[in-house]
């Protein structure tokens, strides 16, 4: 009797247990049937992409008999989770990201180079094309870039400012005349903003990394901390709290587009993502470049480039490297992912196309006419705490020399 | 964890704080024997076996497929014993016992073991795969195409079956149209008349062999992938299923020397083994790296490395300070207020507890994230309504009292909470007693209401102390640790050891997996000693009081 039960109770279970598996692996086989023998290819992207790609995924999947499957993962995590799967040996086929992530996806082997044609190279902007090229080699297909510009209040200022002087000294007036709060609306926040200071700091004279001879970032020559830097330091510390009070911790990127469509300042330091908010916000506005100090040099935003890349450890690295190297190459993608998301397309022919429609385009693709390609190499990951914190010190009167001084030493002891 | 304390007479006296026990183990067992085998508890042991095995069954899948042969015998073993255990009607102790077990040592042990045996590797960025992985990712994105040579149009072909047939590239040149046919042996070229070339260059078809299509070639894509072609400057390599392109690996590993050496400038990397990546005489690594057991030094560098070190007491000091603040001052507010809802004269006591309840029912990552915006110099509500001008954030001593205010206003409910419930469980006649004897209101409340109150608590605010210990939210998403001394962004002012960890782990160069398990082991160790002492003090005061 007891064995018995034990018996019936030990089949149950595991014709339960059977049922269950033999109910999973129904599915997909009854899925797959209609697709012969095609392969499957699966590429990661954050959750506007993932819209914009999902029928251009679908149509390259009904043109060549395979399935494609976009999966949106958020942006935040992306870079990190595609790094995790990958050292495990899995993951998607292809992923779509910002170029500054090529350094740390190559030191973890998690992307492979992809091979252009000169002609298809040409189609490119020349910046979209150095920005994904690292080490000599290609490792992504850029579809779009985008910079920091200025977006000024018409009705308040109705002149783009040649300088940073013209610039304050505009927003002193309207200041005195209660017409708005704040001078300039430049995220800095408690920790710094080193992408956003970057322009000011390049035009003052400081420099993040030199270059090699063949014009690829050099992480052995770091410019935090170089005499330089510490001039450029300073004439930021002099826009800032204790100085002209231009540059302020409590605008952060949380309250600084906010600010500039409150209509609190007429000067805003942000980059094609702000424009829908100000737009819904009813503002007449103009975009132009970001200006420099006078006399000094032009002030550089860093220039970032989203792009597809092909995953090394994907199981379906032919059809990735197809999708990646001869689809998303067309006009027609590039528009749809503008559609998305309104940023300059890196493909010229797609520029071109969409420029007539949205003027802003060509001025934010003008103002960062004199850009510099945001380093990829992994030594930029080391910059970014650090410089930010030291911007942010020097803001609130710290002073600039020891500050520097003290952040250059501390990227260069984290740089191997 | 709080297992009967002081043998089964005081568990009997107070029902609910221990298991009840009912009989001798001898009459329970005979009960038991004699009990009915009802349908439900049959249909309930049915289901969670079937699951016990479902998972068994979905697991050994994937261990198969990697070949962790170890794996699975753990997992066929443990799936036996379970079957054994509960198909059985011997060993009643363990039925109760296993099932807690097994999830104690899955989600508590094995990640803990796991941590620890992270803190002796270098496991992070640049080094997170194994020596082949990292020289297999140094090969091929060494591949550069040969300068000066054209791409071809590319068809992948075969002489058998699409599915299993040895492939051949079809390639067409794309100046004079003429087709070759490449395998592994090289390229030969194929009869002009017998391809059907598409305009672009494309083979369609050719005689003898069955051109795949994108769906038949995508099945086979690593076989395309690791299809080479060798020719006189390099090899043939696909990009895609429609392109073919002359490259040449220009970095090769030599298991002789065990390095990589690279044919164009003529450098090499040597291998090693205890930094887990390839170094060259003039002591630059390659980015690829791999995972290797470098010992102690994780945990050498914690105690020697004057940028950790240095600020670690301080941090410490303040971490303290932080989590005795917030819990202790949790508790005082929350204590205070349930004292005062509990006096008998007190009007519309539902009212005021719903509304005190508020902050706790509120999420506290978006809390968080408002108080922070509160604070802000120019735009925050704090400074707006008060008219101040102060720099909350910037300066150390107002940044650490406003993280500490934070906490009061989301913790308080949950103490007020807890103290409501304690307080009435406090028999009433014990403080009437006491003020019969001629005591105040403030010596009965000293000698009979909070030393009951802790000892019902003193659990609780061990956990809450242990919990703030480590509360990244609360600084994370207020201060990020903010101020720094202008001199040194790793370490703020109200940085606790968990932010702090976080910052020199992943906030630097890259992630440093095996630094950050080194350091979470030192932050294990001060709360589990902590958390002893507290809990034995605990002992001895229910010893007095129960």
């Amino acid at each position: 009797m007891r064995i018995r039960t034990a018996g019936v109770v030990a089949l149950f279970a595991l014709a339960l247990a059977a049922s269950g598996c033999g109910g999973d692996s129904d599915e997909p086989a009854a899925k797959e049937s209609p697709k012969a023998a095609g392969g499957k290819l699966v590429i990661w992207a954050d959750d506007k992409r993932t819209a914009a790609l999902k029928p251009f995924a679908e149509k390259f999947g009904q043109e060549n008999g395979v399935t494609v499957e976009v999966q949106a993962v958020p942006n935040e995590d992306l870079q990190n989770n595609f790094v995790t799967v990958s050292s495990q040996g899995g993951g998607p086929d292809a992923v779509i990201g910002a170029h500054d992530w090529i350094g740390n996806l190559v030191q973890n082997g998690a992307i492979d180079p992809v091979q252009l044609p000169d002609e298809q190279k040409a189609a490119f902007n020349e910046t979209a094309v150095k920005a994904v090229t690292f080490n000599g080699q290609l490792y992504g297909v850029p579809y779009a870039q985008e910079n920091l510009a200025l977006i000024r209040n018409t009705d308040l200022a109705p002149e783009a400012p040649k300088t940073i002087e013209d610039l304050v000294a505009t927003g002193k007036q309207l200041k005195a005349q209660k017409k708005v709060t704040e001078t300039l609306c430049l995220q800095v926040g408690q920790k710094g903003d080193a992408y956003h200071i970057y322009p000011l700091y390049a035009s003052a004279g400081g420099y993040l990394f030199g270059t090699t001879a063949n014009g690829d970032y050099d992480p052995k020559d770091l410019g935090v901390g170089k005499p330089e830097s510490i001039a450029a330091f300073k004439k930021i510390a002099a826009l800032g709290e204790k100085g002209e009070g231009v540059l302020k911790r409590s605008i952060a990127d949380t309250n600084s587009t906010a600010t500039f469509t409150g209509k609190k300042c007429a000067f805003l330091v942000s980059g094609p993502w702000a424009i829908a908010d100000v737009k819904k916000a009813g503002i007449t506005y103009d975009v132009s470049a970001v200006p420099g100090f006078a006399g000094g040099k032009a002030a550089a935003p860093f220039v970032g480039v989203q792009s597809f890349y092909v995953a090394a450890k994907g199981k379906n690295k032919a059809l990735a490297q197809e999708f990646v190297a001869n689809y998303v190459t067309r006009p027609e993608l590039a528009v749809a992912l503008y559609q998305a998301d309104p940023r300059p397309p890196a493909l010229t022919a797609a520029l071109d196309q969409v420029k007539g429609s949205d003027p802003d385009l060509a001025k934010f693709v003008e103002a960062g006419k004199n850009g510099q390609v945001l380093p990829a190499i992994p030594a930029m990951a080391a910059i970014w705490d650090p410089f930010g914190k030291a911007e942010a010190a020097v803001i609130g009167g710290a002073d600039p020399t020891s500050t520097v001084t003290a952040a250059g030493k501390t990227i260069a002891g984290s740089i191997k | 964890m709080s297992a009967p304390l002081s043998g089964p007479g005081p568990a009997q006296q107070v029902p609910g704080r221990g298991p009840v026990r009912t009989g001798s183990p001898r009459t329970s067992r005979t009960a038991r024997n004699h009990a009915p085998i009802t349908a439900a508890g049959l249909a309930a042991k049915v289901i969670l076996l079937g699951l016990v095995a479902g998972i068994a069954i979905w697991a050994a899948f994937p261990l198969v497929e990697a070949e962790k042969w170890v794996g699975l015998v753990v997992l066929a073993l443990t799936t036996a014993a379970l079957f054994y255990l509960y198909l059985g009607r011997r060993h009643v102790p363990a039925k109760y016992l296993v099932p807690g077990t097994l999830f104690l040592i899955a989600f508590q042990i094995v990640p803990v073991l796991y941590t620890a045996s992270t803190a002796f590797t270098n496991f992070g960025d640049g080094h997170r795969g194994s020596k082949d992985d990292a020289i297999v990712a140094i090969q091929s994105s060494s591949v550069k195409q040969v300068p000066g040579s054209a791409q071809y149009p590319l068809s992948v072909a075969t002489k058998g079956d699409p599915a299993t047939g040895a492939l051949v590239f079809l390639i067409t040149d794309p100046e004079t149209g003429a087709v070759s046919v490449g395998d592994s042996e090289g390229l030969r070229p194929l009869d002009p008349g017998a391809a059907t070339i598409a305009p672009g260059g494309k083979v369609t078809a050719a005689d003898g062999y069955t051109v795949l299509n994108f769906g038949q070639a995508s099945a086979r894509s690593k076989d395309i992938t690791d299809l080479v072609v060798p020719t006189a400057g390099g090899a043939l390599r696909s990009s895609g299923l429609s392109r073919a392109y002359e490259g040449k690996a220009v970095r090769a590993y030599d298991r002789g020397c065990d390095c990589v050496k690279d044919s164009d400038s003529g450098k090499t990397w040597t291998a090693d083994s205890a930094l887990g990546a390839f170094v060259s005489a003039d002591g630059e690594r390659l980015a690829q790296g791999w995972k290797v057991n470098v010992g102690l030094s994780n945990f050498t560098r914690v105690l020697t490395d004057e940028r950790i070190s240095g600020p670690f007491l301080g941090t410490l000091i303040w971490n303290f300070a932080f989590a005795i603040g917030s819990t202790g001052g949790t508790f005082i507010l929350g204590m205070l207020i349930a004292l005062a809802l509990h006096s008998p004269r007190m009007r519309g006591t539902n009212l005021y507890r719903m509304l005190l309840i508020l902050p706790y029912a509120m999420p506290s990552f978006a809390m968080l994230l408002v108080w922070r915006d509160m604070f802000n110099t120019d735009f925050g509500l704090i400074n707006n309504l008060f008219g101040l001008s102060v720099d909350w954030f910037g300066q150390d001593w107002s940044a650490r009292a406003a993280v500490i205010l934070v906490q009061l206003w989301l913790g308080y409910p949950y103490m007020f909470l807890v103290a409501t419930g304690a307080l009435q469980a406090i028999p009433r006649e014990l403080t009437e007693a006491s003020s019969v004897d001629g005591a105040s209101p403030w010596q009965s409340f000293k000698a009979v209401t909070l030393p009951l109150l802790l000892v019902a608590l003193s659990p609780l605010l061990i956990s809450s102390f242990a919990f703030n210990f480590n509360n990244f939210n609360a600084i994370y998403l207020t201060t990020e640790g903010a101020p720094f001394p202008a001199d040194n962004s790793s370490n703020g002012a109200t940085d606790l050891l968990i932010t702090y960890t976080y910052r020199l782990a992943f906030g630097g160069q890259a992630a440093q997996f095996g630094f950050a398990a080194a350091i979470s082991l030192f932050i294990f160790a001060i709360v589990a000693v902590v958390s002893a002492i507290s809990f034995r003090r605990t002992r001895q005061q229910e010893e007095v009081y129960a």
